[in-house]
């Protein structure tokens, strides 16, 4: 049998592990010089006025984006209050009750089939329920979209988390006479590490959705007064100056871009930097 | 490969040579003791887990075309050792070997040494059957194709050399578009040793190769090991005492990363030098 | 047993609630079976919106390319086909080069390297949709404008795909940033998948005297080859229901054009885009439907993946 030459295969070797090293940073370097360029542009616009005023007229310099992070803090802090106590409960119950039950089975179904929605069709479905019917864009329809967007994926997470704490735990609970919700406490705080790191990552993405707001907080030039009527908000913020013709209207999206950014990576690194240490 | 002690007549030619297999196990130690020159060396061989050392001044001779079994409690190092023999550990940054491991002469430690012709020379079997994911005729030739160049008639050829040597042919001559996978475990095994054999080695490495297969499997690996000894040389892991005694030639004693004894199999398992050997062998520990 | 304990002298003891359990297995299903409520609200309530549109154009409206607000006559072709056309293209950029990503973090870097690059690239896919249509409408439009369009133009202009002036937004910008965007989701989930290959399988490969390229090409890739699938599914899964990376740059046309450089839509930008305009009640009835043609297509890749999902799982399970 004819010898092969290692030469050649070498060489091929490290010409792929070059070009392929080469091609990752390229790649890796492309995404984090967009976050780099967003932070460039969206700085300047970050001033006192931006954090404490109203906007002005359109096409007026100055003002700021007060009430559209206040609005956003209402809808994401309303959406959580809904979103996270009632995906907890569902994931309770296909973790302690539904493992082996149709109806057990037939829901995470739908959590599959709702995690996947794109959000878009989440706020065209809270319009014909919430906007249509009341006749008005809502804070509420608002937090309604937000939250159903949180809520498979606190379904799935506490589910997970439930999962992964053994049986040994619930059942020593329940040797001692507990009753099955006081076990299942005792799962929860044995998971609180990943349950909160799920609860905050569904935050972090639902703070930084605009498309399901757009149709049903939509936005507004006004302080967040009430529920009960369009309310200010950052995502649309961004879309509405983008799109505009104003220069310092644009230069405000980019504000609001670099701060949306920036709460959705501390809190997403929050959430991992929580887990790692959880599990130490 | 009959070796004659120095003293010995010559036979009268029509003498019938005896047969390894007719001999029992007591006489196989006889032929055992070739005087050729070891086929690896180990001198002062020291290995590191990143501060924890785990190997202690190894120091072991490896005869050609015999089987030697290593052996010791779990955790004495073993497969350590063994993995020093095709460099595999440096796969991993934190695992170092320092020392010489001379095979045929030539220190494999060194960092000159061509990697891909030393673990074509030396081949290794894994404790889990390793099929790769594809069909058993493309499972074998695999180390082929990298290592040779071959026609198709030259490639088929070699492929059912292979599977001849590893015993296995017989039984997927049928079916070589299967997938690797789709074999029992003992047949994976076998066609892992096919695999390894197919590109020449002259090492074969084997590390607990039958603790994962049922015993009928496992006796058909263990004749199949008395057979590749005629071409390889054969160094086997194995956690089974009796097993050592009835495949090896030679056995290494290993306990906490140092060669407690080392001698020829008969003779460890009758006549251990050492106290920590008989304990060992004795069923005392590990 | 409750009783037993409850007549022993004990000092103030809690009365053990009989209803707790039974109360709190119910609210648990309840809250379990909102989500059946809610998948099939959705749907209800998508089908009724689409009522108008549906009872006016019927079967024809997946293939009809007009949209006149003014007229009244809606078709959902040019929406669908630049879903389709801009998944494809996003596809095609992001999956070789998630390839190549998770294969270089799992098997050519260093941990000082793979570590926090991999960590970067999960922060990365957490970065909000609308963050990539800003960058690229201000910051990568004209650059194609400037320089790829022009580029593309003079050197493969013969080709119906590139031509047309260079206006920077359109299908191919519009597919390049949702390329960018579902990089690292996909990226992340391949890592994950290569890094389950057993290290005994890849030393076997090494064991062979393979080289790091033949033992990854060869084995590692092979090996994780259902599960890179499946990573590529739920990508496209993502990328078909992306709104605001794209609506920022696709140009909203309700054309289907030959070329690339050529403005169009895809039903989440034609929703994102016109809903605010919309007041006549047809007009958002065919908005409605377009909504349900991506459910159904969402549904549709959703029940593939879930598939495909399975069968990695029944095999994993038969050995290797």
């Amino acid at each position: 049998m004819r010898r092969r030459h290692a030469r050649g295969r070498k060489a091929v070797d490290l010409a792929v592990r070059a070009a392929a090293s080469l091609a990752a940073l390229l790649g890796i370097g492309v995404l984090v010089l967009i976050l780099a360029e967003v932070a460039r542009r969206g700085a300047p616009a970050l001033d006192l006025a931006f954090f404490t005023s109203l906007p002005g007229p359109p096409g007026t310099e100055g003002g700021g984006l007060a009430n559209a992070i206040l609005g956003t803090l209402a809808l994401t802090a309303a959406a959580t209050a809904v979103g996270v106590p009632l995906g907890m409960l569902a994931g309770v119950y296909l973790s302690e009750f539904g493992r082996d039950t149709r109806l057990g089975a037939a829901v995470r179904y739908c959590v599959n089939v709702l995690m996947g929605l794109p959000s878009i069709l989440v706020g065209l479905f809270v319009w014909t329920v919430l906007v249509v019917p009341f006749r008005s864009f809502s804070g509420h329809a608002g937090a309604a979209a937000l939250a159903l967007i949180m809520l498979p994926v606190v379904a799935r997470t506490t589910e997970d988390m439930l999962a992964l704490v053994p049986h040994a735990l619930r059942e020593g609970a329940l040797a001692v006479g507990a009753p099955r919700w006081r076990a299942t406490l005792i799962a929860f705080k044995a998971a609180r590490g990943g349950l909160i790191t799920g609860v905050l990552l569904a935050v972090a993405r639902v703070s930084g959705e605009t498309a399901p707001l757009l149709f049903t907080a939509l936005n507004s030039p006004f302080w967040p007064r009430s529920m009960s009527e369009p309310v200010a908000n950052l995502t649309v913020t961004v879309f509405q100056y983008a799109m505009s013709p104003y220069a310092d209207w644009q230069a405000k999206a980019w504000g609001a871009s670099l701060l949306i950014m920036a709460a959705v990576l501390t809190t997403s690194l929050l959430a991992r930097t929580f887990a790692r240490e959880r599990t130490r | 490969m009959n070796a004659t002690r120095p003293e010995s007549r010559p036979t009268p030619p029509l003498a019938p040579r005896p047969h390894v297999a007719d001999r029992p196990v007591a006489d196989r130690t006889a032929a055992a003791d070739a005087p050729a020159p070891p086929k690896i060396s180990v001198r002062g061989l020291d290995f590191h887990y990143g501060k924890q050392q785990a190997l202690f001044d190894n120091n072991l001779d490896i005869a050609a075309n015999r089987v030697t079994a290593v052996i010791g409690p779990s955790g004495c190092g073993k497969s350590t050792h063994l993995r020093v023999y095709n460099r595999i550990y440096q796969l991993y940054r934190d695992q170092r070997a320092r020392g010489e491991v001379l095979l045929d002469g030539e220190n494999l430690l060194s960092p000159a040494t061509d990697l891909i012709e030393l673990r074509r020379k030396v081949g290794m079997i894994f404790q889990k059957p390793t099929p790769f994911p594809m069909s058993i005729h493309d499972n074998v030739a695999y180390g082929l194709k990298l290592h040779y160049r071959l026609g198709k008639a030259e490639l088929a050829e070699a492929v059912e050399k292979a599977l001849r040597g590893a015993a296995l042919w017989d039984e997927v001559k049928d079916a070589l578009d299967r997938p690797g996978t789709a074999l029992s475990g003992g047949q994976q095994q076998r066609l892992c040793i096919a695999r390894a054999i197919a590109v020449r080695p002259e090492v074969l490495l084997m590390d607990e190769p039958t603790s994962a297969i049922d015993p009928v499997a496992t006796a058909k690996i263990e004749d199949l090991v008395e057979e590749l000894k005629k071409d390889f040389t054969i160094v086997i892991v194995t956690h089974n005492m009796q097993q050592a005694a009835r495949v090896s030639d030679y056995t290494a004693f290993f306990f906490e990363g140092r060669i407690v004894e080392f001698g020829v199999t008969r003779q460890i398992f009758t006549k251990p030098v050492h106290r920590q050997t008989e304990d060992y062998i004795t069923g005392r520990f590990g | 047993m409750t009783d037993r304990r409850a007549t022993r002298a004990a000092p103030d003891r809690r009365h053990p609630r009989p209803w707790g359990d039974p109360l709190f297995r119910s609210l648990a299903a309840a809250a379990a079976g909102f989500f059946l409520l809610l998948t099939g609200a959705i749907l209800l309530e998508l089908t009724r919106g689409s009522s108008l549109s549906l009872a006016k154009f019927g079967p024809s409206f997946l293939w009809s390319t007009a949209w006149n607000p003014v007229t009244g006559d809606f078709g959902a072709l040019s929406s669908i086909a630049g879903t389709l056309i801009s998944t494809a293209i996003a596809m095609a950029l992001a999956v070789p080069l998630s390839l190549v990503i998770a294969l270089f973090l799992v098997e050519l870097a260093p941990p000082a390297v793979s570590k926090p690059v991999g960590a970067a690239i999960e922060l990365l896919a957490a970065v909000p949709s609308i963050i990539y249509g800003m960058w690229g409408l201000f910051v990568f439009a004209p650059l194609m404008s400037d320089h790829v369009q022009p580029f593309l133009s003079d050197h493969l202009g013969f080709l119906p795909l590139f031509q047309g002036p260079p206006m920077g937004i359109g299908m191919l910008t519009a597919g390049i940033i949702l390329a960018l965007m579902i990089l690292p989701f996909i990226t992340s989930v391949m890592r994950d998948v290569l890094r389950m290959v057993p290290p005994v399988v890849k030393e076997a490969g090494y064991g062979m005297g393979s080289t790091v390229w033949e033992v990854a090409r060869q084995v590692t890739v092979r090996y994780g080859a259902r599960g890179m699938a499946g990573a590529c599914l739920l990508g496209l899964g993502r990328a078909v229901g992306e709104t605001m990376a794209v609506t920022f740059v696709i140009g909203n046309n309700h054309r289907v054009g030959a070329s690339l450089f050529d403005a169009g839509n895809t039903i989440a930008s034609a929703l994102a885009n016109e809903f605010a305009e919309a007041a006549d009640p047809l007009y958002l009835s065919a908005l409605v439907e377009l909504g349900l043609v991506l459910f159904l297509i969402t549904f549709a890749i959703q029940g593939l993946t879930h598939a495909w999902i399975r069968r990695l799982e029944r095999s994993a399970g038969r050995g290797l």
